[in-house]
């Protein structure tokens, strides 16, 4: 059996109809990181011996006729900054090397619940900030279709785990594009959730306004899936919204006649690459084709997202971030003997550069006499940017757009630099700022081979419309079902 | 030169909710350290807040009996400080939009003055520090982290200390009767931070002021902001300034000492809570609360000269605790008798109370019990003196009085004949006494009322044994 061509769903199917056992489908997985870890370095952790008992456990529910999920006994992996109980969950960093929650997030727990066999934690940028995975305490990931590159980030090893076959699905958590981004340079699926539909217990904070945690995979049709496992209010998260399940029983029919699609001029200026463009507006040709309405128009404010995104999100990340003091858990340094001292240590050697930057940036933007002028305008953008999607659902479905200007860019080329490092992210953050949902799948490969993928963004919880035109998409393109030719101890293809 | 005070006030009162603000974990005061603690109140990463609805209601019922009023639209906001007994770094708290705003305490005093309440605002507890002399380390124990507590911000309006003492006294009071904190200053329950300065007496410019912390008393409070307006008059009057700053009052040394000065002061980089999303108050709950307030003391001294003709002195004593003024209610409620009621609550039960070391909280006495008692010395069924001890055995072993008197036939002796056979023993018995009672020992009269009392086993009526010993006497 060839596991790579398969999704999530099929191995699901497979295992619900006794053609593939849940160990096996387990040990598969396990022998596929075994065999590309090396190279790609997806995991922080592999737990071999526990996904093969959990595998055991899941296999004996099913038997006994215990109705789970179409997913259960799928094999998967969580980025790690998703609590699990008594597993180590380390967000990347030093500071939470050997950190292990005395609780699980209520994901993990919903998973775990709908059988789902947990395969190891998944690698990214330190407290996910980042967009390259390169920030990680645990070293970079290496992107699948070409080592030499970046998966993107924050949830970088979960792209690349799910690119290269080394879990069929991942979750992933998006702040500012760390779902879409990494998914569009590994050429895989994905959705950000709208803000409030999945929850954010146990999820270990960064920008707390901003993130959502969202499933990774090989087809929009898995992602759908995992989502509806994992959407819905919880009682332990108040911004978690109460409202009635996403409905994506009519997402699949692989038509999307009469959608409008509007496409923001301003993302297709000279910032994007021209490699990234041709794949993008030929996929918006192809859903025209299809039957959709496909015009541009102008996304006004969105060229103040990512100062907006900055400043609101660095302001949050210091104040969550301020609670690793090496007082409780995690990294404490052995110098220092004042209180004083033990913080600054802690902090100092425990914290890598851009999480520091970023602390420095959210602190400053917060601190008296500078509010006003940093975080209060931010918010004041953020409002804006949130009023001018409003106005432009009103006359369109969906719009459609690049999930980064570039393709995966090589690894060091810009972790010096970074502006140009926060300046990738141009398409995606406006998203986060005004709570929207939005999905991205591969359209096209662009320089070297590098894959491009294409983002919908949509109107808070019509996810069911997003994976809808996205579904459509894949029913007539092939780029999700191909996979990099990882060479056994050497390079990509 | 001539200075006056001006004060204002910090009070933190820990609310008697059963579990935390933003976790389910108890409030309970001690227990092992560590043991009242989750993943939430000690701030492990990944963990949210989500608000106890309780405390909401508790600071919305303080506003009102505060005269404030309730921000229908509120928020919390994050006050960011490192210290370790704050183990997320930061304290949810509420400094944009408090849930309560503008009112107004009077205080007791000649002019019945009034202190502005600036604000009520609802904030999480920290963890304590205690420090381990044996082992020079410093220990953190988080089970009062999270504990709820709303923090009640005066005007600059107090120029004494005792009208500092006497606005905490009357918040400490109408605190008790809402039932939102047991208000205990030595186990914390109830802090208070006064802001001190002095000005020239007729200066509208305020001082520079000092804030005082750690005073655990009335007292100490009182002592601390006489001994701070003394120092701040002292250092101008020698030509020094008063720095602002934080003193920490010592009561042991009578002192106070400076902790920080604004040059070091936090930036505390306040901003919205992302975690909680804002409140909205209906007027439909508020007015649900106001609706089920409960009559405070004040308004029970009132009621009670003018309802029960009670002189103000008992009303004072009887609504000194709210255990002592429901008893009161519900006895008269029951039986009449307003003054009996009251006399035997405030002479022989808060007796009892006192020697058996009883606070007011812990009253546990049957209201009907007390009732029937009243009801059977007031119908002459027994004596006071056998009511007396009646009220001991309801106290302590609760008794069913009626059933009591019967068993064990305490019912007063009426019966003239009865009365007259002991007193005529009693007379045969006691010679001496009845001749010196004739030769003019008034004494000795009541000498001899003992002795027939005793006779009857004091289930006498004492009206009777005095006529008929008297009518004797004199034959």
């Amino acid at each position: 059996m060839d596991f790579l061509d398969k999704t999530a769903l099929e191995i699901g199917g497979l295992i619900r109809q006794k053609e593939l056992g849940v160990v096996e489908a387990t040990r598969h997985a396990l022998e596929r990181i075994e065999e590309t870890e090396p190279q790609v370095n997806a995991y922080i952790q592999v737990l071999e011996e526990q996904a093969l008992a959990q595998a055991g456990t899941v296999q004996k529910r099913i038997d006994s006729g215990e109705a789970l999920s179409p997913l259960a006994g799928v094999p998967m992996g969580l980025k790690d900054n998703i609590c699990t109980k008594g597993i180590g969950t380390t967000c990347g960093s030093r500071m939470l090397e050997g950190f292990r929650p005395p609780y699980s997030a209520t994901v993990a727990k919903k998973l775990e619940d709908a059988g789902a066999v947990l395969l190891g934690k998944l690698n990214m940028d330190e407290f996910a900030m980042g967009g390259s995975t390169e920030t990680s305490w645990f070293g970079p990931t290496k992107n699948p279709w070409n080592p030499g590159h970046v998966p993107g980030g924050s949830s970088g090893g979960g792209a690349a785990a799910v690119a290269v076959g080394s879990a069929f699905y991942a979750l992933g958590s998006d702040t500012g594009g760390s779902i879409r981004q990494p998914c569009s340079f590994c050429g895989i699926s994905g959705i950000k959730p709208t803000y409030g539909a999945v929850s954010r217990y146990g999820l270990v904070a960064y920008a707390s306004s901003l993130d959502q945690i969202g499933p990774m995979g090989r087809s929009i049709q898995d992602c759908a899936a995992i989502l509806s496992l994992l959407e819905g209010h919880d009682n332990r998260d108040s911004t978690s919204v109460q409202r009635p399940p996403l409905d994506f029983s009519r997402s699949f029919g692989g038509d999307v006649n009469g959608l409008r699609i509007g496409v923001p001029k301003g993302y297709f200026g000279d910032g994007l690459d021209a490699d990234v463009k041709e794949p993008i507006l030929r996929a918006a040709k192809m859903l025209e084709s299809l039957g959709a309405v496909v015009e541009e128009f102008d996304l006004p404010i969105a060229d103040y997202a990512v100062p907006a995104y900055y400043v609101v999100a660095c302001a949050e990340a210091s104040s969550n971030l301020s609670r690793y003091d090496g007082v409780k858990y995690g990294f404490r340094s052995e110098a220092g003997d004042t209180l004083q001292d033990v913080y600054y240590n802690s902090r100092s050697e425990g914290f890598g550069i851009e999480v520091k930057r970023r602390i420095m940036l959210g602190s400053f933007v917060l601190s008296s006499g500078y509010y006003d002028a940093y975080y209060k305008k931010g918010l004041q953008v953020r409002g804006l940017i949130q009023q001018s999607f409003q106005h432009a659902f009103e006359a369109y479905d969906m719009i459609l757009s690049p999930n980064a200007p570039t393709t995966a860019y090589k690894l060091g080329e810009n972790i010096s630099d970074p502006l140009k490092m926060y300046l990738g992210d141009i398409h995606t953050v406006s998203v986060n700022l005004a709570g929207l949902p939005a999905v991205t799948v591969p359209c096209g490969f662009g320089k070297g081979g590098l894959p491009v993928g294409l983002q919908l963004i949509g109107r808070p919880f019509d996810e069911p419309t997003l994976v809808r035109a996205a579904h459509a998409f894949q029913m007539q393109t092939d780029y999700h079902k191909q996979h990099p030719q990882l060479a056994k101890g050497g390079n990509a293809k | 030169m001539t200075y006056e005070l001006v004060a204002g006030l910090e009070v933190h009162v820990e609310l008697s909710t059963a579990s935390k603000i933003f976790c389910g974990c108890t409030t309970a005061f001690g227990g092992e350290p560590n043991t009242h603690v989750c993943p939430v109140c000690t701030g492990m990463p990944g963990t949210l807040p989500v608000l106890n609805k309780h405390v909401v209601e508790f600071a919305i019922r303080t506003g009102l009996a505060l005269n404030c009023s309730i921000t229908p639209y509120h928020k919390f906001d994050r006050k960011n400080y490192f210290y370790p007994d704050l183990p997320k770094a930061y304290q949810i708290s509420q400094l944009y939009l408090p849930i309560c705003q503008s009112g107004s305490l009077e205080i007791p005093g000649a002019a019945n003055k009034r202190i502005g309440i600036h604000e009520i605002h609802m904030e999480e507890d920290a963890g304590k520090l205690i420090h381990d002399p044996w082992d020079d380390c410093t220990l953190v124990d988080y089970n009062r982290c999270g504990v709820p507590l709303l923090e009640i911000v005066s005007e600059p309006d107090f120029g004494s200390a005792d009208e500092v003492v006497a606005y905490l006294e009357k918040l400490w009071e109408i605190l008790m009767y809402l039932g939102v904190s047991d208000c205990k200053m030595q186990e914390g329950s109830m802090r208070a931070d006064v802001n001190v300065s002095v000005r020239p007496v007729g200066s509208s410019e305020l001082g520079t002021r000092t804030e005082m912390k750690n005073m655990n008393s009335m007292k100490a409070i009182h002592r601390a902001v006489t001994y701070e307006a003394q120092r701040q008059i002292e250092l101008l009057d020698g030509g020094g300034k008063v720095m602002q700053e934080t003193r920490r009052w010592d009561d042991n040394k009578d002192a106070s000492f400076a902790m920080r000065s604004k040059e070091n002061a936090q930036d505390y980089r306040y901003f919205p809570e992302p975690d909680l999303l804002p409140i909205k108050i209906d007027t439909g709950w508020i007015e649900a609360i106001r609706s089920d307030m409960p009559e405070l003391p004040e308004e029970k001294r009132s009621r009670y000269q003018r309802e029960f003709g009670l002189p103000e002195y008992d009303t004072q004593v009887l609504t000194s605790a709210r255990e002592l003024a429901y008893l009161f209610e519900e006895v008269t409620a029951l039986c009449g008798k307003p003054k009996e009621v009251a006399n035997l609550i405030m002479v022989e039960l808060m007796r009892l109370m006192r020697d058996s070391d009883t606070l007011p909280e812990n009253l546990s006495i049957d209201a009907h019990k007390v009732a029937a008692l009243i009801r059977l010395i007031t119908d002459g069924k027994i004596n006071r003196n056998v009511g007396k001890d009646l009220l001991d055995k309801i106290y302590h072993s609760d008794v069913d009085p009626e059933a009591y008197v019967k068993e064990k036939g305490l019912m007063m002796l009426d019966d003239d004949d009865l009365v007259a056979k002991a007193v005529d023993a009693v007379l045969a018995d006691h010679r001496k006494s009845v001749e010196d009672y004739k030769g003019g020992k008034d004494k000795a009269f009541g000498f001899l009322v003992g002795q027939a009392m005793k006779a009857l086993k004091g289930k006498a009526n004492p009206q009777t044994v005095n006529r008929i010993l008297r009518e004797k006497l004199e034959r």
